[in-house]
């Protein structure tokens, strides 16, 4: 391994124009909402940046997330920034495997000690052990804690990463936990989305490499750039949304005139992402455009929050039956107690003595 | 942390609230209908139903010349539970949630109209609270309950109203904060004079049918 290339190098042997790496630059300040001017800013100190070493570890997850990253870039400068950093270790996009995988990881490790970011996809199994996820037969735990010690900071990639995800949802079988459940003593960014947008990760490294730090981030450790506002607060359908016209189904008239997808299940109001802005796909368009609701990946417990297709309105869990027996126990209460009642009044009655001449006698 | 609020409040909450609310409500309502009435050997006027049925409607407009209670409280307590109504009923979000509990749906009223009823509904809650304060009689005929419930039904209505206009905070902290306004309610509405809701009914019934026994046809 040797030292890397300026970033100006690497773009500039594959037959990168300058202009294309500006618009870049224009593209990630106006993504994470930076003052103007900042473009140039991060043009010159990106120019100049040494790539920095990247170690990308999957615990228990399903490859989602780099699916996104690798399939929805190609062939745009994003993936091309992806490439500039010196991504050491990474399972699935890695040349090596076996043995000669695990000592690129090390190698990297200890060459890069207190410099390499972390970025993590998939939930950590904490129970039994650890033993449901392994690699080299290493327990997620332990390759975490390892490779935790010597990183910069952790970048969370995906929900399940982020929160714990499909893995954590209940019951939890094999007690998967997020990131930030197990690691205190590092920075955390989490990039939550199932999957995440590759934009976001890309904006994310972008900013840590121009100013050396993380960005601002929510009460869920997400970029505020790119999580500060809802789906729902920028859905091109919200105008529907508060006039009342909902689609009923998904082939109704409302469905076809594109009206709110509330009704069906839509998740957007009390979800953060970036899908109505930034959007999928070279951004071609986001789930609700094609005409189904956000099912709010990017929050915690989103598995647990009730069907994807329920109104948030509608109960997460069995109401009607607690109601019911509910009912049954009230109308029980009330028939006990109505009958000690009567039997009280019985009993008062019969006790009472009646008058008789003799007592107005005054004897 | 408010994702698991929310989910709480849709799910155990929900139940917690449910459950306590068909307990007590239940239990007060039968447990009035099982003390019964004491059998009149007098010969009846007229007839019980007709009178309870007819007590039922009636009472539901006061003639302000008839009450001691006074225009002001009479109008602006129709008001209320007019908006009131209205937004319960008719806002499509309320009727997602009773078609998923109950199964019943109907169609919604246009988001203008819950506005304005919800506007009036507060309004009028708001305009009651100050005669409380302001009016000596019905200063001094008020105890800690009558504020309690006055609390517990209007921040419902305050909070689904900033939810509908997302004022103030999140959609989800005000979603969170309406449903748990609501379950507060659930809560307490048997054990206090909210029971209203149901025992209305129950007096209107009684004083009617006692009426229609003694042929008296008001």
């Amino acid at each position: 391994m040797t030292e890397h290339e300026t970033l100006e190098q690497r773009l500039h042997e594959q037959g990168i124009s300058r202009r294309s790496f500006l618009k870049f630059c224009a593209a990630m300040a106006t993504m994470m909402a930076l003052p103007p001017g900042s473009a140039s800013a991060i043009a010159a100190t990106l120019a100049k940046v040494k790539r920095p070493s990247v170690i990308w570890l999957s615990f228990q997850e399903c490859t989602g997330c780099t699916e996104s990253l690798t399939r929805s870039h190609s062939p745009t400068l994003e993936s091309m920034i992806f490439d500039m950093v010196s991504l050491d270790y990474h399972h699935t996009l890695q040349a090596a495997s076996g043995f000669a995988a695990e000592q690129a990881r090390e190698d990297a490790m200890k060459e890069f000690h207190g410099q390499y970011l972390l970025l993590v996809d998939g939930s950590i199994p904490l129970k039994d052990g650890g033993i449901y996820s392994t690699i080299a037969g290493r327990t997620n735990l332990n390759m975490l804690l390892e490779a935790a010690q010597g990183a910069a900071a952790i970048v969370a990639v995906g929900s399940c990463a982020a929160f714990g995800g499909l893995p954590n949802a209940q019951p939890n079988p094999t007690g998967a936990v997020a990131v930030s459940d197990i690691i205190k003593d590092k920075p955390i960014i989490n990039i939550s989305g199932c999957p995440p947008i590759p934009a976001v990760i890309t904006g994310v490294l972008a900013h840590y490499l121009t100013f050396g730090a993380l960005p601002a981030l929510d009460d869920q450790g997400r970029p505020k750039a790119f999580y500060g506002e809802t789906i729902h607060d920028r859905c091109y359908r919200r105008p529907f949304y508060d006039q009342g016209k909902f689609a009923k189904t998904f082939d109704d008239e409302g469905a076809r005139n594109g009206w709110c997808l509330y009704e069906l299940g839509c998740k957007g109001p009390t979800t953060h992402n970036a899908c109505a802005t930034t959007k999928w796909n070279g951004g071609t368009s986001f789930p609700i455009e094609s005409g189904h609701g956000c099912i709010g990946c990017s929050e915690p417990k989103f598995w647990d929050a009730g069907s994807f297709y329920a109104p948030l309105p509608a109960p997460t869990a069995d109401v009607s039956s607690v109601a019911q027996a509910a009912a049954v126990v009230g109308a029980a209460a009330a028939v006990i107690v109505g009958a000690i009642d009567r039997g009280k009044k019985t009993a008062a009655q019969q006790s009472r003595k009646k008058l008789t001449v003799d007592d107005l006698k005054g004897n | 942390m408010e994702q698991e609020l929310l989910l709480w409040v849709r799910g155990t909450g929900l139940q917690i609230a449910s459950a306590v609310f068909l307990i007590g409500m239940v239990y007060r309502m039968l447990h009035i209908l099982l003390l019964g009435r004491k059998h009149s050997l007098a010969q009846p006027r007229g007839s019980e139903w007709s009178g309870a049925l007819r007590t039922l409607w009636k009472r539901t407009f006061v003639s302000t010349k008839l009450s001691a209670r006074g225009n002001f409280t009479v109008i602006t307590g129709f008001i209320f539970h007019i908006g009131f109504f209205v937004t319960f009923l008719f806002l499509s979000q309320h009727i997602d949630l009773i078609r998923a509990v109950l199964g019943l749906h109907w169609p919604a009223m246009p988001r203008g109209v819950i506005d304005m009823a919800a506007v009036l509904a507060i309004g009028a809650m708001v305009a009651l609270l100050v005669h409380r304060f302001v009016d000596p009689v019905k200063r001094l005929l008020s105890d800690y309950q009558d504020y309690l419930t006055w609390a517990l039904s209007f921040l419902p209505l305050l909070t689904g109203f900033m939810l509908l206009r997302e004022i103030g905070f999140e959609y989800i902290t005000l979603l969170t904060l309406h449903i748990a306004s609501v379950e507060l309610l659930l809560l307490v509405a048997p054990f206090t004079k909210l029971a209203h809701m149901f025992s209305t009914f129950i007096s209107r019934w009684y004083n009617g049918a006692v009426n229609g026994f003694k042929g008296i046809n008001i």
